[in-house]
C-alpha cells in the first residue's frame, strides 16, 4: 500500500513534492502506531524459524578459530598466546614500576625485591612535565591532581590505571602512525581501512570486549589489548588527514632534496604534521582512559574496578571518590598531552636530563626511606562518608521532588515515546529510512540502509533495536533541547563561550563511566537515569558545534542584515541560525553517535535495549550474540550519520551556506 | 648570447595530460591540436613543449595561471612524470632515469625553491639548510659549516637558530634559497619564488637573485606569471599559454618581434629603454656624418641614453672594434617616450 503512495511522488522534482510525501509518511506512521490494528506477531519481531542464526555462526567461528584454526606455521591460539606474552611482559614491567614493585615468587609468597615508584616522584614527575610544557599554573594542576590521589587513598588503584595506560598509548600512537602512514601511502589500502574505522568508531564499548575476552581471557593483558584496538581507529585516521594536509610544496621539497621513501616520511612528512598528530596522541590518550576504565570488567584492576564494585554495591561515596579520582587522572593527562601542541619542537634535552636524574635522586630517597615511599596511611583521607553523607541529605530532603520529576518525565515522555517506536511494524520503518537515503543521496545509500534494517531484522533485534532508537532518540532531544540555546548564547555572546567551553572541555574528558555514579546516587537504576547520563555525557558536541556554526558567519552578512534593518531577533532567526543550521546539523550527529555510545554503557543501570544485549552477552562470553547486538548498534550509528550527512550536504548544495 | 652555450637541459615534445594515460594520447597521433584534445576528452597540462636552455642561462617561464608553467617545471624536475616527451640533462634522458638515479641527481645536481617557501616547520634555519646535506648521509660537522655558509650568502647569519614562523616571508624564502644552494647544484629550479612577497620586498629579492647568480652562474629555469619580474631578470623567456610555449627569446626579441597579439599584450606596457638595446635602434653607417663619441651595440637604450641624447650630433654604434650604426638623440628619445618604433 505504502509503495502506491510513494512512487508517483519520488519521481517528481524535490522540495514541494518532497514535502507531500513526507507529510504522507508522518501521517501514515501515526496511523500505523496509534490505531488499534491487529499486527500479525511476525511484524514486531520475526519468528525464530526465519532468523539467520549469525550469532550462533559467529560464536563457531570464534571457537574454531580458539580451538582449531592453524595459519600454517603455528595455530591461532598460538598467535593469541604470543600477543598475550608480547603485550603481558611491558605491561608487567609498567605495574611493577607504578604500583606493585618488581616481585620475585608466586602469589602469597611473592616477595618484594624493589619497590615501585614512590608516590612523592610521580608527583614530581607530574608536575615538572607540566612546568615543561605549559609552565606554572599547569605544573600545580598536573601535581596536585596526583597529590589528590595519593592523599585520598586512590594511589595504588590509579597507579595500575596509569599502568594500562602507559602501555596501552604508545601501542595505539605507533599502530595507529603506521596504519595511517600505509593508508596515506596507498589508495587501496586506505579504501580497506576506512569503511573498518567507521565500524571500529561506531561498534559501541562493551562489544569490542566480548571476542578479546573470548580470544585472551580474563585479565590485564586482555584490557590493555581491548584498549589499544578500541583506542587506534582516530589516531590512524588523524595519522592519515594530517599527511595529506602537509603542504604540496613541503613534499615536493622533500622528493627534490633527494629524500628516500623512508626518508621523505620520518624526517618530512612526519616531523611536518606534527602538531595535528600530537592532536591525535591526546585523542588516544582520552580514549585509553576510558576504556581502561570500562574494560574493568575484563579484568582490568585499578580505579574502574573500584567504581565498577561501587556500582554494583551502590556505595555512594566509594564510587564517587574513585570518579572523581578518575576525573582529575583525565584532566590532567588531558591538559599535559594538549600542552605539547603548543610547543615549538625540539631544544629541551636538557630538561630530560634533570628529569630522570630528579626521578632517580627521589627513587633512591624512597628507597632510603621506606617509611614514606608509601603514602602513609595515617595521613589518608577519605571523601567517601561525605559523599554518602551529602546524598543522603539530597535523598532525605528532596526524594518528592526528584521523583515527582522522574515520574513526570517517564510517564509523559519516555513511556509514550516507547510504545510508539515499539509498536510500529518493521517493514514500514526499514522502508521510510530506504526511502530517506534515496531522496537524499541515491540508491547507493538506499541499498547500504536496506541491508542494515535487514540485518537487524532477521537476527531476531528488532525490538531491543527500537528500544534502543528510543532511548538515544529521547536523550538526543533533550540534548538538543539545552545544547542548542547554550550554544546559541556561547555563539553571541563571548564571555558565556569562555564559560561554556571551560564546561564542555572538563565534560568531554571524563570516562562515560563516571557519568553514571552521581546519576545512579539520585535516580537509582532505569531508563530515566540511563537518559540522563546519556544526555551528560552527549551534551557537549550540541553545544559545541552550534556555537562554532554562529561564530563562523561572516561579520559581513550580519552587517548586511543590520543595514537592512533587522532586529536583533531577526538576525538570530533569519541570518544566523538558518546560515548555522549545516554545522548545528553536524553537531546533532555527533550528539547521536555519543549517545549510542553511551547507551551501551547505560546497561549497567538496567535499560533493555541492545547495550544490555551486548552486556548479558559480556557476562556469559556468549560472543555471538554480543558481535551481533554489537554491530546492530554499529549500524543504527551508521544509518544516523550517513542519512545526516547526506541532509546537510544537500543543505549546502542548495546554498544554505554563503 | 644564448645559442653560444652549450645545453644543459633540453625538453623534447613534453606533454602532460591530467587523468589519462599515454595510449589516450598515442590515439590522437603524434601532434594533436587543441581542438583534437577536446574532442577526445583529455585536458593538457603542458601541451608539446620543447626548450634548450644552455649552461649558465637564467631561462625564464612566463604564463598566467592555469598556463602550465609550474606543471612544466615538475616535468622538467621530474617531480611529476611527463605523459609523453624526453627531458635530457646533460644529454641524460631523465624520463628513463631509475628512482635511485634520480636521487642521486637530486642529492648533487638539482636545488628547488618553491612559491610558499616550503620549510620543514619544525627544523630551524640552520637545520632546514643543512637538511639537504642530511638526507645525503653528510656528517654533522662538515653540513654544520656548509649551511653556515650558505646562510651567511643570503645575509641572515644570526638567526641560525631561529623557526621558520618566527622569520618574515621574504627571509624564509632566503632560507629556501639557501637551502637549494647548500648542495652545490647545477641546475636551479625557481617555481614563483617572490610571489608571495610584498612588491617592494620582491624588488630587493630579485636583486639579491641577480648578485647571488653573478658570482654562481648556476643554469636556472625560473617561472614567474609577472612579465617585469620575467624581464628583469630573464637572459630567455618562454611565453605559455594553454599549456603550449607560444614564443621563446631575449626580453628585446619579444619586444620588437612579438609572435602574436597575446604575447604583444604584455610587451606593450615593457619598459623598453630597460630592454633594447643600441642595436636594434640604430640607422645604418653613413661615414659622411660627423659623430660625437661612441656606444656599444649591446648596452641598453637607458645606459646610453643620457650620453647620446646630451650630444648634438650622433654616437657611432660599434660591436667591438667596428662601427656597424649611429645612435642619435631623436632615436633614443622615441624609446624614452614610448613612441611607435620606426625602423
Amino acid at each position: 500500500m505504502s509503495l502506491a503512495l510513494v512512487r508517483p511522488a519520488t519521481s517528481a522534482r524535490p522540495m514541494r513534492p518532497g514535502l507531500l510525501l513526507w507529510t504522507l509518511i508522518l501521517a501514515v506512521t501515526l496511523a500505523l502506531a496509534l490505531l488499534p490494528l491487529p499486527y500479525p506477531k511476525w511484524l514486531s519481531e520475526v519468528p525464530r524459524a526465519w532468523r539467520l542464526g549469525w550469532d550462533k555462526d559467529v560464536s563457531a567461528f570464534l571457537a574454531w578459530l580458539v580451538e582449531d584454526a592453524s595459519l600454517g606455521l603455528f595455530s591461532f591460539q598460538e598467535l593469541t598466546r604470543a600477543i598475550s606474552w608480547l603485550l603481558g611482559w611491558p605491561l608487567e614491567w609498567a605495574t611493577a614500576l607504578f604500583a606493585t614493585g618488581v616481585m620475585r615468587g608466586q602469589g602469597s609468597a611473592a616477595v618484594q625485591v624493589l619497590p615501585p615508584m614512590p608516590w612523592f616522584a610521580v608527583v614530581a614527575a607530574a608536575a615538572m612535565l607540566g612546568w615543561h610544557w605549559g609552565g606554572r599554573g599547569l605544573a600545580a594542576l598536573a601535581g596536585l591532581a596526583f597529590l589528590y590521589l595519593a592523599v585520598f587513598g586512590q594511589w595504588a588503584s590509579a597507579m595500575v590505571t596509569l599502568a594500562s595506560i602507559a602501555i596501552a598509548v604508545p601501542l595505539g600512537v605507533a599502530g595507529g602512525l603506521l596504519i595511517g602512514i600505509a593508508g596515506f601511502r596507498s589508495r587501496k589500502v586506505a579504501g580497506l581501512i576506512t569503511p573498518l574505522l567507521d565500524l571500529m568508531q561506531t561498534v559501541p564499548i562493551f562489544a569490542y570486549l566480548v571476542p578479546i575476552l573470548f580470544l585472551f581471557g580474563f585479565g590485564p593483558v586482555a584490557a590493555t589489548l581491548a584498549t589499544v584496538i578500541y583506542a587506534m581507529p582516530p589516531m590512524v585516521r588523524i595519522t592519515m588527514q594530517a599527511l595529506h594536509a602537509v603542504p604540496q610544496e613541503v613534499k615536493e621539497y622533500g622528493v627534490m632534496a633527494g629524500c628516500t621513501r623512508h626518508q621523505l616520511t620520518w624526517k618530512v612528512l612526519v616531523p611536518a604534521a606534527r602538531p595535528s598528530l600530537l592532536v591525535g596522541v591526546n585523542q588516544v590518550i582520552m580514549l585509553s582512559l576510558n576504556m581502561v576504565i570500562i574494560a574493568s570488567m575484563i579484568g582490568a584492576g585499578g580505579l574502574g574496578y573500584d567504581v565498577l564494585t561501587s556500582l554494583r554495591r551502590l556505595d555512594i561515596g566509594g564510587g564517587l571518590e574513585a570518579g572523581l579520582a578518575i576525573v582529575l587522572l583525565a584532566v590532567a593527562l588531558d591538559r599535559l598531552s594538549r600542552a605539547t601542541q603548543e610547543r615549538a619542537p625540539g631544544q629541551g634535552q636538557r630538561f630530560w636530563i634533570l628529569f630522570v636524574a630528579v626521578l632517580l635522586g627521589l627513587y633512591l630517597l624512597g628507597l632510603l626511606l621506606p617509611g614514606i615511599a608509601r603514602y602513609p596511611d595515617a595521613w589518608t583521607l577519605s571523601t567517601g562518608p561525605f559523599f554518602a553523607d551529602l546524598v543522603g541529605w539530597i535523598n532525605v530532603h528532596f526524594f518528592d521532588t526528584l521523583e515527582a520529576i522522574k515520574t513526570a518525565i517517564v510517564l509523559n515522555l519516555l513511556v509514550p515515546v516507547r510504545r510508539f517506536l515499539t509498536e510500529l511494524p518493521w517493514p514500514w520503518v526499514v522502508l521510510v529510512t530506504v526511502l530517506a537515503g534515496w531522496r537524499l543521496q541515491g540508491p547507493p545509500l538506499a541499498l547500504l540502509l536496506l541491508g542494515f534494517g535487514l540485518f537487524i531484522v532477521f537476527n531476531g533485534q528488532w525490538q531491543n533495536a527500537m528500544l534502543t532508537v528510543y532511548l538515544c532518540g529521547v536523550s538526543v532531544l533533550v540534548a538538543a533541547l539545552i545544547g542548542i540555546p547554550l550554544g546559541i548564547l556561547g555563539g553571541l555572546s563571548r564571555r558565556a563561550w569562555r564559560v561554556l567551553e571551560a564546561v564542555i572541555d572538563t565534560l568531554q574528558t571524563l570516562p562515560s563511566f563516571v557519568y553514571l555514579i552521581p546519576v545512579v546516587m539520585l535516580f537509582r537504576v532505569g531508563d530515566f537515569t540511563a537518559m540522563i547520563a546519556v544526555v551528560l555525557y552527549a551534551l557537549a558536541p550540541a553545544v559545541r558545534y552550534t556555537a562554532h556554526g554562529i561564530q563562523q558567519i561572516r561579520p559581513v552578512l550580519i552587517e548586511a542584515g543590520t543595514a537592512a534593518g533587522c532586529t536583533n531577533r531577526q538576525l538570530l532567526t533569519r541570518i544566523r541560525l538558518p546560515l548555522a543550521l549545516p554545522e548545528i546539523m553536524l553537531g546533532l550527529n555527533q550528539t547521536i553517535m555519543l549517545a549510542l555510545s553511551m547507551l551501551v554503557i547505560t546497561a549497567l543501570v538496567g535499560t533493555r535495549d541492545l547495550g544490555q544485549e551486548v552486556y548479558v552477552a559480556l557476562t556469559k562470553a556468549d560472543t555471538g550474540r554480543g558481535v551481533i547486538a554489537g554491530l546492530c548498534v554499529a549500524f543504527i550509528a551508521i544509518t544516523a550519520d550517513r542519512l545526516i550527512q547526506a541532509g546537510v550536504a544537500r543543505l549546502k548544495a542548495r546554498g544554505a551556506v554563503a | 648570447m644564448a645559442a653560444a652555450r652549450p645545453v644543459k637541459l633540453a625538453a623534447n615534445g613534453i606533454w602532460k595530460l591530467f587523468a589519462a594515460d599515454g595510449a589516450a594520447l598515442d590515439r590522437l597521433g603524434p601532434d594533436p591540436d587543441d581542438a583534437a584534445l577536446e574532442r577526445a576528452g583529455l585536458v593538457a597540462g603542458v601541451a608539446d613543449a620543447s626548450l634548450a636552455i644552455g649552461e649558465g642561462e637564467i631561462f625564464v617561464i612566463m604564463g598566467l595561471s592555469g598556463s602550465g608553467k609550474s606543471t612544466l617545471v615538475r616535468c622538467l624536475s621530474r617531480l611529476i612524470e611527463p605523459t609523453r616527451g624526453q627531458v635530457l640533462l646533460d644529454g641524460q634522458d631523465l624520463t628513463r632515469a631509475s628512482p635511485a638515479e634520480l636521487i642521486r641527481l637530486r642529492r648533487h645536481k638539482m636545488g628547488m625553491v618553491f612559491q610558499n617557501f616550503a620549510l620543514l616547520p619544525h627544523l630551524t634555519v640552520l637545520g632546514n639548510v643543512a637538511f639537504p646535506l642530511e638526507v645525503q648521509g653528510v656528517a654533522r660537522a662538515e653540513r654544520t659549516r656548509r649551511a653556515r655558509e650558505m646562510i651567511a650568502l643570503v645575509g641572515l647569519s644570526g638567526r641560525e637558530h631561529d623557526l621558520p614562523h618566527q622569520l618574515s616571508g621574504g627571509q624564509q624564502q632566503r632560507v629556501g634559497i639557501a637551502r637549494s644552494l647548500a648542495v652545490g647544484p647545477d641546475l636551479w629550479f625557481l617555481d614563483e619564488p617572490f610571489s608571495a612577497l610584498d612588491p617592494l620586498i620582491r624588488r630587493e629579492m630579485q636583486n639579491e637573485f641577480l648578485r647571488l647568480q653573478a658570482g654562481l652562474k648556476k643554469t636556472i629555469v625560473f617561472i614567474t606569471h609577472d612579465f617585469d619580474e620575467a624581464i628583469r631578470l630573464a637572459d630567455r623567456i618562454a611565453i605559455m599559454r594553454g599549456g603550449r610555449i607560444i614564443q621563446t627569446g631575449t626580453p628585446e626579441e619579444l619586444v620588437l618581434h612579438p609572435a602574436d597579439s597575446y604575447v604583444a599584450e604584455f610587451t606593450r606596457e615593457a619598459p623598453r629603454a630597460r630592454i633594447l638595446t643600441a642595436r636594434a635602434i640604430m640607422r645604418p653607417l653613413d661615414e659622411r656624418i660627423e659623430v660625437a663619441g661612441a656606444v656599444d651595440a649591446g648596452a641598453k637604450v637607458q645606459a646610453i641614453a643620457a650620453k647620446v641624447e646630451a650630444a648634438p650630433i650622433p654616437h657611432l654604434v660599434t660591436e667591438g672594434d667596428r662601427p656597424v650604426g649611429l645612435i642619435d638623440r631623436s632615436a633614443v628619445l622615441a624609446v624614452l617616450l614610448g613612441r611607435e618604433m620606426v625602423r
